[in-house]
């Protein structure tokens, strides 16, 4: 797209936001786009009501907790930037990528794609999943035929497989080990169109 | 060809073998679909009253012949059906047996006692009749899921080649003595044995619980796979007839090929947007909205049929198109009328073809040539399995998660043959010399791939440990979280707009919300209407809750006190057995929400499209909202608590109408207070309507808004009309633990039980909650079952029922 450097300009902060997240400017155009049309009412904020309003998400069992991702705590609203930086942790890992050590993690490393999917555990942010919060979870994701105690007991037993340090609960630590097989590179990264 | 003949007078006899001889005049073609030819074969003058004069009245008389080939016809439905019955009498068979193979055996004894008696099978499967009654209905029951494209025409074109020159080159062996079978024959006959029947694999790969990505790509190449064949076949036959083949020839058939197969497409949505336009018109006739919906696939099949184009291409794109707008507008009884009555046909036709493969293998007459038959076995297994390795291979890159070999082989060996080879090869035309050769050698295989493949397919994939859907080797944490992970995913790529590379489907989404939808759909907004959705499936739902009787399921009441004690206790580490472990895997495996593929629904044959996870999602999503706004959690959510209002039709502003209520309804004390009945009525109380409008306190998902639709009512009051069914049930299941731990907020009390009597006259599910309830009085200690209180309150507060009277009782 030959013209989007030019409309990419009229977005505010896009050259930063390019730096920061690794998107390059048809991206950005595109995900303004999509911004724009989540944006019902224009005021260049997205209301949670706005992401409801995508269907298949609501239809997600854990569509909720993707959505208050997006919003950090006392945060009502969602402007441009925070958006595209949470959608950057979804960018497929850079392979070559070599970081100096000064340089921050990017958004969209191993590490930050992980706890991304433990904030979807964990809603109250205090850095654990309890076991509330997993049976929520795991409520959510779970068809209808399953009873309680069938999903009590695999809360249970997924915390003992988990909690080395026996608190009862999985610390990101833990679900860090727990998931070293699991290629997460390739689980929680998109194709960004552009 | 010979089956473009819709409307002259057809005689089928020459068509297929001599010994079919029924005589019939073709008749507007009826919107059944099954086997409903009803000839006026008039018997020569009347026979049920003799001369006056001659005889006196008579009292009892019997005309056979005037009903006969209805009544043989009916007779042979209803034998097929048994059939299917008793198999699924003794449910081990089926799990070892595919059913196809039960319905060929029990044609194949049909047949032989009918060889030995020398009687004639009835004479329904003619070229027109399976065309033009039977194949419509098996496309388009399957049609109402979406399909992958790519292994099915490449796949089939590849197969069909490659067979058919690999035929060729045999032939030319003298000493198999078929020399006589030139190369297009061959490539005809090789068209015909490319096509792919899914019956017998998908319900092997949905037991074993394949992974989706298999089951799909099966699926959608079968299917199209069947359009593909058909077309070739067309083309073929064509080019058989010639005695000489030109370039020109070849360029002018491959232009063909397009025409036929773009042209079906371009039909079927062509009547798919008729349909979805005058179904926006039907809200007052909503009996016959299932009606318009056959009528135009018919038609759609029927019209491609006369232009001689793909009509299953055109039956396929039509019901597809038709789907996704025809939902929004009709009514929810209408939907289900229609996934009911098409299932049902095609059902009937799948049988009936089955069937009658088992009769016309033993009384037709062969011709076996083992050289033939025995390379064409070899060359269809070969030429399947290298086409999908080459096209897996191709398309690979392109997938997010790339088929392994093992998917391959089960694709591969997914390629059972059955109706559609067998409807095609009988139809081809007499001048082709070796046409009895085909016949036989068609049989064999079908018998072959259905039997032989079809009963070890199970046991082969289960061996080879496809992968299924998360399973095996992975702890339960990983599971879970490879699960969330997904699904995690999938919400992002929701979020953004787009999923894998179609960016020419974004495109075409904004097209058809902006113009599209507009003109199609009755009631539009811009975004699609969660909220009928919502209604719809909460329907749904409740009906199938009680339809459902859940083995594993254990009794209701042991789960509140368990849980009770399991909080209180201290928790000690508790030990898992590898019982218990595989069977939390199980569990998982087969419960976990399967990611909302975009192209498919994961379906049974049995069974309906199911849409009960995405009801079952709406319906916690729903619940989740409302446990965190309880009193507590209202005020102190880190999560801003407009959050959970997203599900909002969008304009609609957060805080009008629901916090008062919603508070004062999750109370323990105040279920249905007074004060949140009136306001509510009074904000929703729309002259002329029923108060059940009134009723649906937390429904904000509803449509209040939506344009006065008749359907509720009529649904309301169809709705009284099952309780006495539902009724019988609820009191017969009394621990009904579907909904495992229904806790409900009210308080027990006589007053209760009076009421409940008013409630089951006025809703059956919501019966199923006064039962429960009266079983389990708790007192909700903590907010994790409540998801399932709040399902019932759902159902409970369907604005659908009318419950005129409960609000005055509760108190």
């Amino acid at each position: 797209m030959g013209s989007s450097n030019s409309s990419v300009n009229n977005i505010p902060n896009a050259q930063e936001l390019m730096q920061e997240t690794g998107f390059s400017a048809a991206h950005i155009l595109r995900l303004h786009e999509r911004f724009e049309f989540l944006d019902k009412h224009k005021c260049g904020q997205l209301r949670p009501q706005d992401f409801g309003a995508v269907q298949e998400l609501a239809l997600n069992p854990i569509g909720d907790s993707i959505i208050s991702a997006f919003f950090s705590p006392g945060q009502e609203t969602v402007d441009f930037a925070s958006f595209v930086r949470i959608l950057a942790h979804f960018r497929p890992t850079d392979r070559n990528q070599s970081r100096d050590g000064a340089q921050q993690e990017p958004a969209n490393s191993s590490i930050r794609k992980l706890k991304f999917a433990f904030q979807m555990y964990d809603q109250d942010r205090d850095g654990k999943i309890s076991r509330a919060e997993l049976l929520q979870v795991l409520r959510a994701m779970l068809g209808i035929q399953v009873t309680e105690e069938q999903l009590q007991s695999i809360a249970e037993r997924a915390i003992q497989e988990a909690d080395l340090d026996r608190d009862d609960a999985i610390s990101f630590d833990e679900f860090r080990k727990s998931l070293e097989k699991v290629d997460i590179d390739h689980k929680m990264s998109i194709r960004f169109l552009r | 060809s010979s089956f473009f003949n819709l409307f002259s007078p057809v005689k089928l006899d020459g068509v297929i073998d001599t010994h079919i001889s029924l005589n019939y005049r073709e008749i507007p073609p009826k919107p059944t679909g099954g086997v409903t030819i009803v000839p006026p074969v008039k018997p020569d003058g009347p026979q049920a009253f003799p001369d006056a004069e001659k005889a006196n009245l008579p009292v009892f008389t019997m005309d056979y012949p005037r009903i006969q080939i209805p009544f043989e016809i009916t007779l042979w439905v209803l034998l097929a059906s048994f059939a299917k019955i008793g198999f699924h009498v003794y449910h081990k068979i089926t799990i070892w047996v595919p059913e196809s193979c039960l319905l060929i055996s029990i044609g194949l004894i049909v047949g032989g006692i009918m060889h030995s008696v020398h009687e004639e099978p009835p004479a329904v499967l003619s070229s027109n009749v399976f065309f033009l009654y039977m194949l419509p209905p098996i496309t388009f029951s399957s049609l109402f899921l979406l399909q992958v494209l790519w292994f099915a025409v490449v796949g089939t074109l590849w197969n069909s080649i490659g067979i058919g020159m690999s035929l060729f080159a045999i032939c030319q062996i003298e000493a198999f003595e078929v020399q006589d079978i030139n190369l297009q024959e061959n490539l005809l006959f090789a068209s015909i044995i490319s096509a792919v029947d899914p019956v017998a694999v998908l319900s092997v790969f949905e037991d074993v619980s394949v992974n989706e990505q298999l089951y799909i790509v099966v699926f959608g190449e079968c299917l199209f796979n069947d359009a593909v064949t058909v077309v070739l076949y067309n083309m073929f036959n064509f080019v058989a007839e010639m005695p000489v083949v030109e370039p020109v020839d070849v360029f002018l058939g491959v232009a063909r090929f397009f025409v036929v197969g773009l042209g079906g497409m371009g039909f079927g949505i062509l009547f798919g947007f008729v349909a979805a336009f005058t179904t926006r018109f039907t809200s007052r006739v909503r009996e016959i909205e299932p009606l318009f919906i056959f009528m135009y696939s018919y038609l759609a099949y029927l019209v491609a049929e006369l232009f001689a184009i793909s009509s299953i291409m055109a039956i396929v794109t039509c019901a597809l198109t038709m789907k996704y707008y025809v939902e929004e507008n009709v009514s929810q009884r209408s939907c289900t009328t229609i996934r009911h009555v098409v299932k049902m046909l095609g059902s009937i036709s799948e049988t009936l073809i089955f069937f009658f493969l088992g009769v016309v293998t033993i009384t037709t007459e062969h011709e076996w040539n083992w050289g033939y038959i025995l390379f064409t076995l070899l060359f269809a297994f070969i030429w399947r399995g290298l086409g999908v390795l080459v096209l897996t291979q191709i398309i690979n890159p392109f997938r997010t998660i790339p088929f392994h070999l093992k998917d391959q082989f089960g694709l591969a060996y997914g390629g059972l043959r059955g109706a559609i080879s067998f409807a095609l090869v009988f139809t081809l035309p007499d001048n082709i010399g070796r046409k009895q050769l085909f016949v036989t050698a068609t049989i064999a295989i079908i018998l072959f791939t259905v039997f032989l493949q079809g009963i070890s397919i199970r046991p082969l994939i289960e061996y080879i440990n496809v992968r299924r859907t998360n399973r095996n080797l992975d702890t339960i944490n990983v599971e879970v979280h490879c699960r969330l992970m997904e699904h995690t995913i999938a919400g992002i790529e929701d979020l953004c707009g787009q999923w894998s590379h179609f960016y020419w489907k974004d495109k075409f989404m904004k097209f058809n919300n902006r113009i599209l939808r507009r003109i199609l759909i009755r009631d539009n907004r811009a975004e699609s209407s969660i909220v009928a959705l919502y209604k719809k499936l909460e329907l749904q739902n409740a009906m199938e809750i009680l339809d459902t009787v859940s083995g594993d399921i254990s009794a209701a009441p042991s789960i509140v006190s368990l849980y009770e004690e399991k909080k209180n206790s201290g928790k000690p580490k508790k030990k898992f057995l590898a019982s218990d472990l595989k069977s939390m895997h199980d569990i998982l495996s087969k419960n976990m929400y399967k990611i909302r593929q975009r192209t498919v629904a994961y379906t049974n044959k049995h069974a309906l499209p199911n849409d009960s996870q995405t009801k079952e999602i709406l319906i916690r999503r729903h619940t989740s909202i409302r446990r965190s706004l309880r009193p507590g959690s209202f005020q102190s959510s880190v999560v801003p608590k407009s959050h959970k209002y997203f599900s909002l039709p969008a304009g609609k502003s957060l805080e009008s109408k629901f916090p008062p209520t919603r508070l004062s309804y999750t109370d323990d004390q105040e279920t249905m207070s007074e004060v949140a009945y009136p306001s509510r009525r009074s904000r929703f109380h729309q002259p002329g309507r029923s108060s059940s409008r009134a009723m649906m306190p937390l429904q904000r998902l509803d449509t209040l808004k939506e344009a006065p639709s008749v359907d509720v009512l009529d649904e309301s009051t169809g709705e009284r009309g099952r309780m006495g069914h539902g009724m019988s049930r609820t009191n017969s299941s009394s621990s009904n633990a579907r909904i495992p731990a229904p806790r409900r907020q009210f308080p027990p009390s006589v007053d209760h039980d009076s009421s409940s009597a008013d409630n089951f006259r006025n809703g059956h599910h919501e019966a199923t909650a006064e039962e429960e309830e009266q079983q389990q009085q708790q007192q909700p200690s903590s907010p994790t079952p409540a998801w399932a209180a709040e399902t019932q309150d759902n159902t409970a507060q369907n604005p659908l029922l009318r419950r005129p009277q409960w609000n005055p009782k509760r108190k």
